[in-house]
């Protein structure tokens, strides 16, 4: 993922699930793509991705990702252990000196080849999901897919991201939550959005979210879905945390319906669009590319 | 079967996130008899804003090792940097180099594979259990909760989901509860795997939209990958009824069983707000179509033709 320099990643990501994290991404995507900007949406959420409901993009590559796991080359193996010993996942188990290897359990550390001392171990790949490519409305779209049953969402998630690196803007929609798939989306972008919705469970799992941006030391603001429902907390939150919102996407019940059908805001609701073209104006227009850590001082 | 006592665990999954997951398992909370409820949605866990636990005992949840380097010992030689294939180990920016430079660890991207700590030829790296989160044992005004809080930015979340799922089954052994109730996570991935496996019964709650269809296909893939007995209700159904048959339809087709359709109502958003569940809220029609979902559940369980 090597860009040009003045390549800008924008990640879009939320504690909770559901606030409009697709929604925000797919618009803002062809906002920009409608403004004549060399744009990349990269669909993260690979365990369920939703954009190309809405894209709906001409798939034109699919590529397997694949993951290392070690294989035995049975006539060197001694039975020995180490591999066992080695393993901090359990992917490997030997018993009476035969080795069984669990691939679902593996992390690709790579250990166990490493340190075999008669080198029986070798690592070979296997598939635990699918990348693919195409275009919609002058947008690149990139997309992952897990396999199902496949435990391994950051993998696929790097490989999404390594496809990435022709346009200018990248956008990338992230997976709901805050653990390993959501910092491997989002830790390498320039900004993260992260969109909530006011009410007790957003507010929540939006203090989640920014503990682990800020974590991650990645410059960030606040977009609050449906603004008009629920309560004030979120808004004194952002307040109290000195955190910008720079989107407020209203409860209209037009919205909900259009979504349900898989249609863009921007193509069907036009009054909308403005909220779009201002929320990228405020991003790029920003001087101080920090635009927001809620940290002063940092 | 067994007569005089059968526990059965209830799994809420959704694929989609958002479609309503903890509000339906507050209110089947309310409704249930004798339970436990298990809120396995370790990365962004609600339930406990609804249910207001009374923590009774907190522990330290460890899902694995990290690795740091010991200063002292630390020749800076750099093999642990070239043998992490997680990036997590680097020098540290130029700008802020010192002559001797050490390496440093991210313990955001370390897995703990320890691989770092065999090459090491100066034993210069520890490797200690980390602590990745707390879990709680707790009382609610339903009964029992096992729940917990993974660390900002920590991963090991399918371990937590199995700690959690073995707590509340220890806890309904000791009282004898008739159900546990789980709150699952969002996704296909590993904390729903680890939610899932070995349970009686998964409820998908879905909503009608196209990515709530498709997020309800991949789903239910992988819940019949592992046989686990899936049931399906449509929440918020009317804000597009030919979507919500559409999808019925489709549940039909895949063999699963549909357990209900429940209104759009903006009382669900008021009893969040009130810290109650939408059942104990409101007696409204939305309140009926949740205790005819749970009437379902049970009755999809073959409860009442066992008892």
């Amino acid at each position: 993922m090597t860009a040009a320099n003045n390549r800008r990643t924008i990640a879009v990501a939320s504690g909770k699930g559901g606030t409009g994290k697709t929604t925000i991404s797919t618009n803002l995507a062809l906002v920009l793509a409608q403004q004549g900007k060399s744009v990349e949406l990269l669909d993260c959420d690979v365990e369920e991705p939703n954009c190309h409901i809405f894209l709906k993009p001409q798939i034109h590559s699919s590529k397997p990702v694949n993951v290392l796991y070690p294989s035995v080359i049975q006539d060197k193996c001694t039975g020995c252990g180490v591999c066992a010993q080695v393993c901090e996942y359990s992917a490997i188990v030997v018993v009476k000196n035969k080795v069984l290897v669990f691939p679902g359990l593996c992390h690709s550390c790579g250990g166990c080849t490493l340190f075999c001392p008669e080198e029986a171990l070798e690592e070979v790949e296997r598939q635990v999901g699918i990348v693919e490519e195409g275009s919609s409305s002058g947008i690149h779209v990139i997309q992952g897919l897990l396999d199902i049953t496949e435990l391994m969402s950051a993998a696929v998630i790097n490989g999404v991201k390594k496809s990435a690196g022709l346009s200018d803007i990248v956008i990338i929609d992230s997976p709901p939550g805050t653990s390993c798939p959501v910092i491997e989306s989002v830790k390498d972008a320039d900004f993260v959005l992260l969109v909530t919705e006011p009410t007790p469970f957003g507010l929540n799992d939006l203090k989640l979210a920014v503990g682990m941006v800020r974590q991650l030391g990645i410059p960030f603001a606040v977009a609050i879905n449906r603004c008009d429902m629920g309560d004030g907390e979120v808004q004194r939150y952002c307040d109290d945390e000195h955190i910008r919102i720079i989107l407020e996407i209203p409860d209209d019940i037009r919205i909900a319906q259009a979504y349900s059908r898989g249609e863009m805001i921007i193509n069907v609701l036009h009054e909308y669009k403005g909220l779009f073209v201002q929320c990228l104006e405020t991003f790029f227009n920003q001087k101080d590319p920090g635009l927001n850590t809620g940290q002063d001082g940092q | 079967m067994d007569s005089d006592y059968s526990m059965k665990e209830i799994v809420i999954i959704s694929g989609k996130g958002g479609t309503g997951k903890t509000s339906i398992v507050a209110s089947l909370a309310t409704l249930a008899g004798k339970k436990v409820l298990a809120d396995c949605d370790v990365d962004a866990a609600d339930l406990h804003l609804v249910l207001e636990p009374e923590v009774l005992s907190r522990n330290d949840f460890s899902g694995g090792k990290k690795a740091r380097i010991l200063k002292e010992e630390c020749t800076a030689c750099g093999k642990c940097i070239d043998a992490c294939r997680f990036e997590a180990i680097h020098y540290p920016p130029v700008a802020s180099r010192t002559v001797h430079a050490l390496p440093q660890i991210n313990p955001t991207f370390c897995e703990g594979c320890g691989v770092c700590v065999r090459v090491c030829q100066d034993n210069a790296i520890a490797f200690e259990p980390a602590v990745n989160g707390q879990w709680f044992i707790s009382d609610t005004r339903y009964g029992p909760m096992v729940h917990a809080r993974l660390g900002i930015a920590e991963g090991n979340s399918g371990k937590l989901v199995s700690l959690i799922r073995a707590e509340a089954r220890k806890i309904a052994e000791r009282d004898e509860l008739e159900f546990i109730i789980v709150d699952g996570s969002p996704g296909i991935g590993c904390p729903v795997i680890s939610s899932i496996t070995g349970a009686d019964m998964v409820v998908v709650v879905t909503e009608p939209t196209l990515s709530g269809q498709h997020d309800l296909d991949r789903v239910a893939q992988l819940t019949s990958h592992f046989q686990i007995p899936t049931t399906a209700c449509i929440n918020k159904w009317d804000l597009n009824p030919e979507m919500t048959r559409q999808i019925e339809a489709r549940l039909k087709d895949q063999g699963i069983q549909s357990i209900g359709r429940i209104r759009y109502d903006p009382a669900v958003t008021r009893a969040q707000i009130m810290k109650s569940s939408v059942v104990e809220y409101t007696g409204g029609a939305i309140s009926e179509d949740i205790r005819s979902v749970w009437r379902n559940i049970i009755y999809a369980l073959g409860y009442f033709i066992n008892k």
